[in-house]
């Protein structure tokens, strides 16, 4: 198993403090090297938990982890000290939500990415200074030698987000996490943001984990989906498959909640009620009292996955361990 | 929206010129910090340099030339109870009085910084500890304080130095730890974290960096307060000792003169209030110069 790039075995997170949240159940995940997956969900389906826990970002003293989490053979959850912060950054980096938060304001552009090759390169300053410019060409920033020398605040959002992806991939990371990274921009600039994203990939050859809710953003930038609900995963298959041939009720009613092919003035494909609160560990299917095919035997324990194929798994009672046709 | 993308002009002029000179050219747009500015630097520097103004002895005094009005020939602005000159004793006072009343706040935003950051970022039972042991200082007003302590310490000018620090590091203290838990929540303390910095880099450089500016305008705030308390603790004979000149002192020492030349008593407490007025301004101007972001 150990030319998987991330393998997630029977991840278990819960959250204590007034009340005990349970986001994320039970889940097993694996990405091999250079492939690009989406892990796809709406909120509070345990996706940003999902890569925060990848990071070991999580507050220690509140969360409780269980389970395994591979990256390229190492359990990360033993690392501490030197080792972690190696690991972050050098072997795994994060491209955050929105990053008109997630840079320091104080400091410049080039400083900041400066500082993150520095940290794991060693170099001087110049050195690095030559790197964060070279990350900026490669991002496609206009102009990136006054660039540098920029503030986040004197940037647009598009930019910053270039910017964001500069500094995560400065230091030629194994595995980029990207958290809604198209989420703050608008619709225009996210198009050139995927796409920018999906060539860096693909030049620097790594693997991808791609946090969305739009399933749109889903298909054009990913290899594989993952569909996530109440800190499960339902449904797992390439995404030709995803798109083509859902079998898990909550990925057909999210394919049919889409605002195309909708004729004007008809009602939109909604699906009925909301997720469940996460506060009890599950004892059925998650997803059984908003699901238009559940049955007694739904709610009687939670569903084992049913393998379709290699990497192709539902977890639902309702399907068949072998393709109908 | 969308064409900014491609666009080249991002910010507005600022985008050559740095933070630091755009609130330069602010400052120097308003005249009256640039006047309480002028009035300060000329203090210190008076202040500094006023053994080499050709000024008369501040400590001799004389039986016969006592509590002379202003405009005395050859003692400008008069003399004091004991005959010694009041523009030597009003320059030299001025460096006892704004060295005491400026070096508490330094003191204190030194300690209180580091403190507030601690608390703010470390959070849990540390911040439980530190700020709560903060807290118990507010129960006290900070004069009485000042005074407390002091007056337990003794008379002196060391002794009103710590007095005056430990009333002002609870303030600092304070104010730190709210700005860093605020910066501690946001996302850039987790992408350094994320790409890897530890705990002390993550402090040293993207904690620091944001929340000295605000700690740092509201330390300057506390100048005047404590220029007034150190003169306040002289005047009631629990901070500078006579007969070293201080204004707060001199205020004390010429009270009894008030009914026979009431414009030479009132010399002393002019000095305070233009001087913590001129810092009070200063810092205004300062805190709203430094308040442009974004």
């Amino acid at each position: 198993m150990t030319d998987k790039l991330v393998d997630i075995r029977n991840l278990t997170v819960r959250f204590k403090g007034g009340r005990t949240v349970h986001a994320i159940n039970d889940l097993s995940l694996s990405l091999d090297q250079g492939e690009t997956l989406s892990l796809l969900g709406e909120s509070g389906s345990g996706k940003s938990v999902t890569l925060k826990t990848l990071l070991g970002l999580l507050p220690p003293k509140r969360s409780e982890i269980e389970g395994d989490i591979l990256v390229n053979g190492t359990d990360i959850r033993t690392l501490s000290g030197k080792a972690l912060q190696r690991y972050r950054g050098g072997e795994v980096s994060m491209v955050f939500q929105d990053p008109g938060l997630a840079l320091d304001p104080v400091y410049t552009v080039g400083n900041q990415i400066a500082e993150a090759v520095m940290r794991h390169k060693g170099l001087r300053k110049e050195e690095a200074m030559d790197i964060a410019f070279d990350m900026l060409q490669r991002v496609r920033i206009p102009s990136p030698e006054r660039r540098l020398k920029n503030y986040p605040h004197e940037l647009s959002g598009g930019m910053r987000q270039r910017v964001m992806i500069a500094l995560a991939l400065a230091c030629r990371p194994r595995l980029l996490l990207a958290d809604e990274p198209t989420t703050a921009l608008d619709a225009t600039v996210q198009i050139q943001i995927l796409l920018l994203l999906r060539d860096l990939q693909r030049e620097f050859g790594m693997g991808v984990i791609f946090v969305t809710h739009d399933i749109g953003v889903a298909v054009e930038v990913s290899e594989r989906i993952a569909v996530m609900y109440a800190g499960r995963i339902v449904e797992e298959g390439t995404t030709h498959e995803i798109i083509n041939d859902p079998r898990h009720p909550y990925t057909r009613g999210l394919l049919a909640a889409n605002l195309h092919d909708v004729a004007k003035g008809e009602r939109l494909n909604a699906i009925p009620g909301a997720p469940p609160a996460l506060e009890a560990p599950p004892t059925g299917c998650s997803f059984a009292p908003r699901c238009p095919m559940a049955g007694p035997e739904c709610t009687a324990g939670v569903p084992d996955f049913v393998h379709l194929g290699p990497r192709r798994r539902v977890a639902c009672l309702r399907v068949e361990p072998v393709p109908a046709e | 929206m969308a064409l900014v993308e491609t666009s080249e002009a991002a910010g507005p002029a600022s985008a050559q010129s740095g933070y630091w000179s755009g609130v330069a050219r602010r400052l120097v747009r308003d005249p009256v910090t640039m006047i309480c500015l002028g009035i300060i630097v000329a203090l210190i520097l008076s202040a500094v340099f006023a053994p080499w103004l050709g000024l008369a002895d501040p400590y001799k005094g004389s039986m016969i030339a006592r509590l002379k009005p202003l405009g005395t020939e050859g003692h400008l602005l008069g003399t004091d109870e004991q005959g010694r000159d009041m523009l030597a004793r009003l320059i030299y006072g001025g460096r006892l009085t704004l060295f005491i009343g400026l070096m508490p706040v330094v003191l204190a935003f030194f300690v209180g910084s580091v403190l507030g950051i601690v608390a703010g970022y470390a959070g849990g039972i540390t911040n439980t500890v530190i700020m709560r042991t903060v807290d118990v200082f507010f129960a006290f007003p900070s004069v009485l304080l000042a005074i407390a302590i002091s007056g337990a310490l003794g008379a002196g000018i060391v002794n009103s130095l710590v007095s005056l620090t430990i009333v002002f590091i609870p303030p600092i203290t304070r104010v730190a730890e709210a700005v860093t838990s605020g910066v501690r929540a946001l996302d850039y303390i987790d992408a350094a974290r994320a790409s890897g910095a530890n705990a002390l880099t993550v402090i040293r450089v993207h904690v620091i960096g944001n929340v000295l500016s605000p700690i740092f305008v509201y330390a300057t705030s506390l100048t005047s307060v404590c220029m007034i308390l150190a003169a306040g603790l002289s005047f009631l004979g629990i901070g500078v000792r006579p007969p070293e000149p201080e204004w707060g002192l001199m205020l004390n020492t010429l009270r009894s003169a008030i009914y026979v030349n009431p414009w030479l008593s009132a010399l002393p407490g002019l000095m305070i209030f233009v001087t913590s007025l001129c810092l009070n301004l200063l810092s205004d101007g300062v805190r709203s110069a430094m308040n442009v972001r974004d």
